[in-house]
């Protein structure tokens, strides 16, 4: 169902082109923070891609309710483009090693706040929006995309795999596999940042 | 019956209602009877609400700005 063709719902005939813009105004926060953590500082440019390939295709687009996961599959391959080529293999990286890791574990074993009764919360705590966005970025591309889309924006597995064009088995392993490394770069990043000494004080 | 090993690398599978009916099983049982991974699952809960709390952020402003500037401009 289109926007302007959806009488029997009650909404206001618009024409295509107001449709595209009243989708898009409501959208483009959302959009801007997918790409900022899909693609860090060029996330403008390729929210401004996507808004014109979108603007192109807007008659493909079938059920108005459909609309956010539209662009936001758009706005996916718009990034996708632009990183493959600096995109770090993910066949360099030691899954082996990473299997095992339990930053639950490591927390427990690394005692990080040595007066806290609420460890685990304590170091979850540290980590701000700024920090999240951060991790994030460490990630490959690969992982970093399932993660950000199901973790942070709501997605539904299934709905990433037909965003991205691959099986369900396929996101799944991928999630499971940048959760671990996410985790990993947890540790890592808190480490890096200073995050474990604040609460080392009586 | 499982062991710790194939419960934790099926705790977030198992939180995000992915896994199969028997597998959901084993790890609920195994759950049962083992305090390290059920702590585990509690941290894997605490983490995936915090990656859902910090998805909201503030955008900068100037760059909201021009894409907004952009959709007005689409088709005019």
């Amino acid at each position: 169902m289109h926007v302007a063709d959806d009488e029997s719902a009650g909404a206001v005939r618009l024409d295509p082109d107001e449709a595209f813009r009243v989708l898009a105004r409501g959208q483009l926060p959302r959009l801007l923070s997918v790409a900022r953590r899909i693609v860090g500082d060029d996330a403008e440019d390729m929210v401004q891609e996507c808004l014109m390939k979108a603007f192109q295709h807007f008659d493909q687009l079938r059920d108005v309710a459909a609309g956010p996961g539209w662009l936001t599959s758009i706005l996916v391959n718009c990034c996708r483009d632009l990183v493959r080529a600096n995109a770090r293999h993910p066949d360099e990286l030691d899954f082996d090693d990473l299997e095992q890791f339990s930053l639950f574990r490591h927390i427990a074993y690394e005692d990080p706040y040595p007066y806290s009764d609420s460890l685990h919360l304590d170091f979850l705590e540290e980590f701000g929006a700024e920090d999240v966005r951060a991790v994030v970025m460490r990630l490959p591309l690969t992982y970093r995309v399932p993660l950000v889309l199901v973790y942070m924006e709501g997605f539904l597995a299934k709905e990433v795999a037909e965003m991205l064009g691959v099986p369900l088995g396929t996101v799944l392993s991928r999630l499971h596999r940048g959760r671990k490394l996410f985790e990993k770069q947890m540790w890592e990043y808190a480490e890096q940042s200073n995050l474990l000494l604040r609460k080392d004080a009586p | 019956m499982i062991g710790c090993t194939e419960a934790f690398n099926r705790l977030w599978e198992y939180l995000d209602g992915t896994v199969e009916a028997d597998d959901r099983a084993l790890v609920e049982e195994h759950l049962a009877r083992c305090r390290t991974c059920c702590g585990e699952l509690e941290f894997a809960k605490e983490l995936r609400g915090m990656l859902a709390r910090r998805s909201s952020e503030d955008l900068p402003a100037d760059v909201v700005r021009r894409l907004n500037q952009t959709i007005e401009e689409l088709g005019r």
